[in-house]
């Protein structure tokens, strides 16, 4: 099976035929031409955007009912959004200064997004903090539960996102390290980065304009 | 956590090297198949005890701690089940108060659908089977496969916990429907809640890291020449089931963790302005539906996430022992995967009578007749097999058979309550107990003694006794038809289910008390049946007589390991190269009834299949 097959042509195979053995004879047993850490995070992104997505449902349909008050978004909570840009454009960086090798710029680059990432989730807790002794408490009314919610599991993301940069991190500081698995390992951290600012900005947006 | 890791990320260098050499495509021989282009799987190699047999990364063996840790928590489950019988049977004796006749139904319930049949299907068979059956030494990420099990027997610890705190576990079903889940005047309705709504959390994570496993398994470490289509159909049955759970559970999850903070903090995601006791409680405008819909959004693919694993089992041990390919392989792979998609838009049928808008249970009564198609196809296709076949009467082969029959009765009785009309005077009453015990307790159980005693060789090299196997199976085969074909009856005549005790009521009939009677000794009867079981298991496996390899002559990779039970790493020095699908039975031509997937045509050059 050659890798650009759909899944309706794999589907409508006849593996017992003997045309379709010749075929099959030559296949590497691999059905995507990625790695299977590629795979896993795409998994994970996928089952990580099912979760985010029902809980917008629920958002949506509480919403409608008469107690609603919306919350009001603190101006830090727009730094903390502009941090965490910050962070996905330096990972992007530190990801191009991988592939070209540039070891002094990585080190640098995986110190900034460390940081960055960091102060985001510090600027949340922070953010808490403020609307917590201006009273707005989770069960005071659902929007704020929605809130805390959405900004407590995103940064569990995040920090589970942390672990594995720290675990680049350590792997590249300590020196003893094969080049393609330091690069494909930046690659895939930066893939999730993205990936959890678009989730953070669909939150966002969900809860500045209701 | 290290090896794991690196080994994770070293794929890098191979995905470059496959790049480098894609199509090397002349055939030479007959036999011709290009050199490896990839590096063997780096595997993890335990040097002490706790690492082989305690804290395995080895997928056999974390198999088996799945399957056993589920087998354990579903003893329990069973045990429930003998109290509630024995109180419904007699009353007067006084066996359960009625709140823990609710905690024992939720335990009950919760355990049997998640911790026993959805982890020995997916943790126990998937673990054990799927490298095997694919060709491959490991699963993909062993080490997150570990972490996989441990999580899963932390939820059951969990669960299990909520029996020693104050106040019991949660009796609120096992749908843990707000608003009265978390309401005082349940049984469990502080701790015993949130340690349920805990524990499945917990499944949930453990379950992610395991069935990232089983796909990532399936889809990118299989053997050279095993093409999906190659797969046998438990791997297909697997693979789509834990696809749905991967969409599904996160619905569960969604739903627990919000249960939760209503419970612990006080928000109002689920729980309506309500009055307790006199008292106003501080919640306000929450929906409790909005928890029905996720709770079955969820657990709608749940049932396709128990029966599609059972219904690749069960083609696998109709063809090896009917000794005949597969009738529609093609057929079977697409009602799987028609099945499992369909399977979402179905989950209100449980819903009929939760008060949203009947235009809706119009729509999901319809998708779920259309489910009805994919499934029966399914139905007749192994009766396909059989026909004609040379059927072994074999212990796999008799509870398949059993399979085929306890599920069309249960599919049956589904299509009824699948209708709104139907199911609003059925909804609570014993007919739908009788209908879900069928189609998703008995029948999956089924398959899985079925399964157990085809595989139970290829664990411990041992063939389990074939006269206490016989004994297990007709007791349980004919004894769940004693319990469950008077619950229907009982259904018609009206008999509410969820009541810890029927009453000697003017409206209900007398038949259905004596039935009761009957119903719990058959009960205690097949449950004391799956002792033998359990002894045969235990016995078996020690002083049971020895098998030959490969005892059921079949196709499939898992039989043709150099050594069985297969060893570290599966395969040896050399991974096996496929030539052909699992189903070459009986093919014109050959010298023996079957040909295992690893025989290249050479060997087999009279054989001939016919075209199709």
């Amino acid at each position: 099976m050659k890798k650009e097959e759909g899944i309706f042509k794999i589907l409508s195979q006849k593996p017992w035929e003997a045309s379709q053995a010749v075929i099959d004879n030559d296949h590497d047993g691999k059905t995507f031409g990625i790695s299977k850490a590629k795979l896993g995070v795409r998994t994970i992104m996928t089952v990580s955007t099912v979760i985010f997505s029902l809980f917008i449902v629920a958002y949506a349909d509480r919403m409608l009912i008469h107690d609603w008050r919306s919350m009001p978004e603190p101006w830090l909570l727009w730094v903390n959004t502009a941090v965490l840009i910050m962070n996905s454009y330096f990972f992007h960086n530190v990801k191009i200064s991988a592939d070209q090798n540039n070891s002094k710029e990585i080190k640098r680059g995986l110190y900034t997004v460390g940081l960055l990432a960091y102060s985001f989730l510090i600027g949340q807790i922070i953010v808490w903090y403020q609307l917590l002794s201006l009273g707005y408490f989770a069960a005071s009314n659902v929007a704020n539960a929605f809130f805390y919610l959405f900004t407590a599991l995103h940064g569990l993301h995040l920090l589970g996102g942390l672990y594995f940069w720290g675990r680049v991190t350590s792997k590249f500081l300590k020196g003893n390290y094969k080049l393609p698995s330091v690069q494909h390992a930046i690659e895939l951290c930066a893939i999730y980065w993205h990936f959890l600012l678009f989730v953070w900005l669909v939150l966002f947006g969900l809860m500045l304009f209701t | 956590m290290s090896d794991e890791f690196e080994h994770k990320i070293e794929t890098k260098a191979d995905t470059i090297a496959d790049a480098g050499s894609v199509t090397s495509g002349s055939t030479a021989g007959i036999d011709y198949v290009p050199a490896h282009e990839r590096p063997d799987q780096e595997l993890y190699h335990s040097h002490s005890w706790w690492t082989t047999y305690v804290f395995s990364q080895d997928a056999k063996y974390i198999g088996i701690q799945y399957a056993l840790t589920a087998i354990g928590t579903g003893l329990i489950g069973l045990v429930l089940s003998w109290m509630m019988r024995l109180q419904l049977a007699f009353p007067g004796l006084g066996i359960l108060e009625p709140s823990s006749y609710y905690q024992f139904i939720t335990m009950h319930g919760m355990i049997m659908v998640i911790y026993l049949l959805t982890a020995l299907f997916l943790g126990g068979f998937g673990n054990l089977l799927i490298p095997l059956m694919c060709g491959a030494r490991d699963m993909a990420f062993p080490y997150v496969n570990m972490i996989s099990y441990w999580a899963f027997l932390l939820a059951v610890i969990i669960l299990l916990a909520s029996f020693f705190v104050p106040g019991g576990p949660t009796g609120a079903g096992w749908t843990l429907y707000p608003p009265q889940a978390i309401t005082s005047g349940t049984p469990g309705s502080s701790a015993g809640i949130v340690l349920m709504l805990i524990s499945l959390c917990v499944f949930v994570a453990g379950f992610t890291m395991g069935g990232l496993n089983y796909i990532i398994t399936m889809l990118q470490s299989r053997a050279r020449g095993m093409t999906l289509m190659r797969l046998p159909l438990t791997c297909w049955g697997i693979f789509t089931a834990t696809v749905l759970a991967l969409l599904a559970f996160p619905a569960l999850l969604v739903g627990c963790i919000m249960m939760t903070l209503d419970s612990l903090l006080g928000t109002s995601f689920f729980m309506p302005a309500m009055i307790s006791m006199g008292e106003h409680l501080s919640y306000d405008g929450g929906s409790p539906l909005l928890f029905q819909h996720l709770f079955w959004f969820f657990g709608h693919p749940e049932v396709y996430i128990i029966a599609l694993p059972a219904f690749g089992i069960i083609s696998d041990l109709i063809s090896v022992h009917a000794r005949k390919n597969i009738f529609g392989y093609r057929m079977m792979v697409w009602a799987i995967v028609g099945i499992g998609a369909l399977s979402f838009f179905v989950w209100a049928h449980h819903m009929y009578v939760s008060g949203m808008t009947p235009w809706f249970g119009y729509f999901f009564a319809t998708t779920t007749l259309i489910i009805a198609v994919p499934t029966a196809i399914k139905v007749y296709n192994w009766v396909l097999t059989l026909w004609r076949g040379n059927i072994q009467l074999t212990l796999p082969m008799l509870f398949s058979l059993a399979f085929i029959v306890t599920f069309v009765n249960g599919g049956l009785t589904g299509i009824f309550l699948g209708n709104v009309t139907v199911d609003v005077p059925l909804s609570d009453t014993y007919f739908v107990v009788a209908h879900f015990h069928m189609v998703m307790g008995i029948a999956p159980i089924l398959v899985v003694f079925g399964a157990i005693y085809h595989w139970f060789p290829l664990i411990t090299g041992r063939m389990l006794n074939e006269g206490m196997g016989r004994i297990h199976f007709w007791i349980t085969f004919l004894g769940s038809y004693a319990i469950y074909f008077p619950m229907h009856y009982q259904g018609f005549v009206g008999v509410p289910r969820r009541y810890f005790e029927i009453y000697d009521s003017p409206y209900i009939a007398t038949s259905t008390l004596h039935l009761n009677v009957f119903i719990t000794i058959a009960a205690l009867i097949v449950g004391a049946a799956q002792l033998v079981f359990l002894f045969n298991l235990i016995y078996s496996a020690r002083a049971g007589e020895k098998s030959e390899k490969n005892p059921w002559k079949a196709n499939s990779l898992e039989w043709l390991t150099p050594e069985m039970p297969p060893g570290h790493g599966n395969f040896g020095k050399e991974l096996p190269v496929v030539y052909r699908w699992a189903y070459d039975f009986n093919v014109p031509g050959a010298d023996k009834d079957y040909i295992p997937q690893t025989v290249p045509p050479s060997e087999v050059r009279s054989a001939k299949v016919e075209k199709t």
